[in-house]
Formats: structure tokens, sequence, C-alpha cells
């Protein structure tokens, strides 16, 4: 293969990326866009394969290595709880983070394979690219790492708060580019390997003091780096593909970012300096009558089977209880009894973008039931009962009330206007933000203390 | 003065093409074909790097606009599946593992291989598990 042809089928293979992506407007068409991606990738594969005239060993070695990844990969993709995909999705970035910095690894010490000029003489141009890609890359692995451990529980969630930590980064990243700048002039490899350990402290430093609630952005935000990753090596490679997936990625993590911190009306700086949901609930408001109705299962399913209109709103408690298959029950059960149920997912709700969504969808709730906060939001009014399970500070009037309040500004979903809210929780506690929510003192709002699940569950024995 | 311009912009064009036609039939270096082709077609002035910066520009703005039409409700697997492709960064794992002279290097693009493809397969495969429990409300 001319290595021309060869350059023509990786920009076919980042049009098929493209594809992808874009089949995922619809679930109908999400698919068919998958098996684009999967297209694409085989393609690229193939076509470096072509390029590389391996003998006999590098051949065998390379199939060990996609059988042994691929194998793994394979395993925990089947495996995986759905509750779980968080934690997953920030794995995943620790790999290509790690990859990243491999691959660049490579190139340094042997860059005539990729193109770039002999050891002791590659390009200027080149080893930017690299030292970018590197960096990067580094800062994505051990950042991702952090976040999944934050998320998985094995981590507390609460920020870590070094003193100085934010001199102590900008001393980190100003070290990190004069290094970049001995590396282009020296190529070093021991300079090389400083940058990578420099990125690496950097990258734990970064999210080690964002707290728990705010990891969809974090999330989003390191999506986003391993985009940016793969286009600073995908420049040392000249390799077509890598330069468009990286910028599709990046800019789609960077998208999903700015949706999330919309989400709660913060700034994406401010949640990347951290140190939100550390503080103790605000002391709250002496006018407030703060007696709490407290209601039974038998109450809940007394009064949904007698409404007309119930809409379910889910949040992360729902998912650490895996509340979702009992919930489709309840819906099942109050549609044969003609209620009209929906479901209102709040854009932050749960620890990823779209996680809700996913949750009811393995559970099998059809996708058509299920509505965006600005589609629904107005719905509110007309509906009977107000199902929240799980979710707190999405729900919390004060974010439309009360301008004193920390969250004040984030939209939330009027769950107080419908004509009662059932409201279930384990305690009377604050939520992650750690503010108390008005909406427990309401008039119309019933609490139901107990676990998601075994709640539910109740509610659909009663009902019966 | 229009016309003028016109021409020097057909002009280049017609030496693009012939570029790419040039590339097609086989330039030695691999990895820069798509710049060089360009490089060739401004008469050496412009840097093949900016031609590869123009194409990263540009998915950038195809990127926007792509996810900014992905639903809400599919943006779970939008992480997952973006996760998968940025595996591509396999094709240099590949060169390393390939035709590397190193043993150092062909150490590194093993790993970076592996890697790489635990991303592959598990975002893929992950993805369409996910997508295949989105259904619609049976009549």
């Amino acid at each position: 293969m001319t290595p021309g042809f060869a350059a023509f089928l990786y920009l076919v293979s980042g049009v098929l990326f493209i594809l992808a992506l874009r089949g995922l407007s619809h679930p109908t068409t999400s698919r068919q866009g998958n098996i684009y991606g999967m297209v694409g990738m085989g393609l690229a594969i193939v076509t470096t394969l072509t390029l590389t005239s391996a003998g006999w060993g590098g051949f065998l070695l390379i199939i060990v290595g996609i059988a042994l990844g691929g194998g793994v990969g394979a395993y925990v993709a089947r495996k995986i709880a759905m509750t779980a995909m968080p934690q997953l999705v920030a794995a995943f970035h620790s790999l290509v983070g790690l990859a990243a910095v491999m691959v660049a690894a490579a190139a340094i010490y042997a860059p005539s394979s990729f193109g770039i000029g002999a050891v002791g003489e590659i390009h200027a141009q080149a080893l930017i690219e690299m030292s970018i890609g590197v960096a990067i890359g580094a800062i994505t692995f051990t950042g991702s790492i952090i976040a999944f451990l934050k998320l998985d529980g094995r981590m507390s969630g609460k920020p870590i708060m070094l003193p100085m930590r934010h001199a102590l980064n900008a001393g980190l990243g100003i070290a990190i580019v004069v290094l970049v700048a001995v590396l282009v002039a020296t190529e070093s490899h021991g300079v090389f390997w400083l940058i990578v350990i420099l990125s690496l402290a950097l990258g734990v430093l970064i999210i080690i003091p964002i707290g728990g609630a705010d990891m969809p952005v974090v999330v989003s935000m390191l999506n986003s780096y391993s985009g940016w990753a793969a286009a600073g090596i995908g420049f040392t490679l000249g390799n077509l593909a890598l330069i468009i997936t990286g910028a599709l990625v990046g800019s789609s993590g960077a998208i999903l970012s700015y949706i999330m911190c919309k989400g709660m009306n913060r700034s994406f700086i401010s949640v990347i300096l951290g140190g939100f949901g550390g503080e103790t609930a605000a002391a709250a408001d002496d006018d407030i009558d703060r007696s709490v109705k407290l209601g039974s299962a038998e109450d809940a399913a007394f009064l949904m089977s007698n409404a007309s209109k119930v809409i379910i709103v889910p949040g992360y408690g729902m998912a650490v209880a895996q509340a979702q298959h009992a919930l489709r029950e309840l819906a099942d059960l109050l549609k044969e009894k003609d209620v009209e149920v929906k479901y209102a997912i709040h854009p932050v709700a749960g620890r990823m973008p779209g996680h809700m969504n996913v949750l009811l969808a393995e559970a099998n709730v059809p996708y058509d039931e299920v509505f965006e906060l600005e589609d629904i939001n107005s719905e509110f009014a007309q509906a009977d009962v107000a199902y929240v399970i799980g979710a707190n500070d999405v729900t919390n009037p004060a974010a439309r009330d009360d301008p004193s309040s920390p969250i004040y500004g984030m939209p939330i979903l009027d769950v107080d206007k419908a004509k009662t809210c059932l409201f279930v929780k384990r305690s009377l506690g604050s939520g992650y933000a750690g503010i108390d929510n008005t909406l427990f003192y309401k008039d119309g709002t019933m609490m139901l203390l107990g676990d998601a699940k075994k709640m539910t569950e109740d509610i659909v024995k009663s009902i019966d | 003065m229009a016309d003028t311009a016109l021409d020097k912009a057909l002009d280049s064009l017609e030496a693009a093409v012939a570029g790419v036609r040039d590339a097609v039939a086989g330039l030695p270096a691999a990895a820069e074909t798509a710049g060089a082709a360009a490089h060739a077609a401004s008469d050496g002035v412009i840097d093949p790097f900016v031609f590869q910066f123009a194409i990263f520009v540009l998915a950038i703005f195809v990127g926007y606009y792509v996810v900014w039409s992905v639903t809400p409700a599919l943006h779970t697997p939008l992480m997952a599946v973006t996760n998968a492709i940025s595996s591509v960064i396999v094709v240099g794992a590949l060169l390393a593992v390939g035709i590397s002279a190193s043993g150092l290097a062909t150490g590194f693009g093993f790993i970076a291989l592996v890697l790489a493809s635990v991303n592959i397969f598990g975002g893929f495969l992950v993805t369409q598990r996910m997508l295949a429990m989105y259904k619609k409300k049976e009549k």
C-alpha cells in the first residue's frame, strides 16, 4: 500500500468516527453509529499493519497484545454492572492517558519507526507535539485513577485541600513548560521522564480537591483531556485518524463539562479549583416551620394509585440502592391502573452525564417516557404526585427562591409544584452539597424514610 | 481584479489536485503525506503542519456541532464511545511494536498496545451493550 493511500484510509476512518458520534443523536440510529465506529477502528488498525511490514516476530507480538488487551476489555464490558459505569469510564480514560505516554516513550527511543528523525536528531516540532501529548496523557492517567477511586468509593468523596495547592499546581505547570523547552533543546531521555513524573503528580493534585458531587464535571473533563493527548500524539505521527479523533473527543468532553457546569450553575473554573461539597450544612433559616410530614409505603401506594399523573425523579441514590428494577415494576402497576407515568432527569443526576438514562434503560423503561429537565419542568404543576427517589439537591427549592443559598441559580426540577411530593430518603440529612433541602418542610411534601429499593418494593406490595 | 483572483484560486486548486495525485502515486514519507501533498501544492512555502493543524481545527468544529446534536439521554454511551475511538492511538503502538529497532521502544509500544486494546474492545462492547437497552414504548 502506498503511503498516500494509507493517509486516505486514515481520513476515512476519521470520518467513520464522526458518523459514530452523529448516530448518537437518536437511540434508533445509535447502534448503527457504534458499528461505524468499530469499522473505523478496524480500518485504522489494518492500514497501520500493512504499513509496518512487521516480521513474524512482530506480528506475533501484535496478536498477543491485542488478544490480551481485547480479552480483558471484552470481559469487563460484559460483566460490569450498569451502576458502575462512571468508574468504568474513568478507568478507561486512565488507560488512554497511559497509552499516550507509552507511545510517546516509544517514539523518543525509536524515532525512525515513526518517521520523525533519528535518535538525537528528532525534529523540534515533533518533540513539542510529543511533550504536549505526554504531559496531558500523564495528567489524564493519574487524574482518572483518582476519579476512579472516588467514584468507586475506595477513596472518600470529600475534597482533600492541601495548603498552598494553587501555588503548587502553578509551580508544577511552569516547571513542565520549562522542561519541555529543555527537552526540545537537548532531547534528553531523563528530562522526558521528568516531564512524565511531574505531570503524573499534577494529575493527582488537580483532582483530589474536587468533591464527589462534582464528579460529573471531572469525568467529562478527563474525557476531553484524553482526546487532546491523543491529538498531540497524532501530530507527532502525522496521523489524520488520530488528529481528527483527538479533536472530536476533546471537544465532546469539553461540551459535556460545560453542560454539567450549567446544570449546577457553577463556572468551570470554580469546579476545577475544587473545595465544593466540603462545608457542613449552612445554618437553617429560623423562620421556616421545620416540622416534617412522615409517611408510610401504604400512604404512598394510596396516593399514587389514585393519581392521574405521576412523575418519577431518580437520582444517584437510586443507583446506589439498585432500585431501578423495582421502580419499573411500580410504574407498570400504575400504568395498569391508568395512571400516566413519566420520568424527569436532571442534567447532573448521578455521577456522570446521562447516568440515570442508562440505568432506566437497563430496567426496560422505554426512552420515550424519560424526559430532560427543560421538557418536563412545566408539567409538575399538573402532576398529582412527584416521586423523588435518590435525588436531593436537584429538587431543592432554595436554588430558585433563596439568594443566600450556595446553590442559588442552579436549575432545579420543580417537584414542589406537584400536588404531593413523595420523597424517599434514608434519613433527614443533607445531600452531597451539604445543603439543607427546604422541600422537606413544605406542606405538600411527604417523607418516606428508608432504603430506596425497599421502599419502592413495599409500595408495589401495597398497591397489589 | 476579481478575475485574476479567481484564476489564481483555480490555479492553486489544480496544483492541489496534482499534489494529491502525486501523493497517492507514492511519496516516501508515510506519515505526513496529506500535509506533504498540500505542501507540494503551495510550492513548499507552507509547512505540512499547517495543513494538519487546519484539519485539527475543522475537526473541532465538526465535533462541536455533532456533539451538541447528541441527545442527553445518550451522554453516557457518548463518553464510552469517545473513549473507545480515542484508543485509535493504537496506531502509534502498532508502529512501535511492528518496526521498532530498539528493544525498549518495542516494550513501551507493547504496553500501549495492550492498554489501547482493552479500551477498544471494552469501550465499543460496553457501548453496544448500553445502546441495546434503549427501547421504545411497546404499543
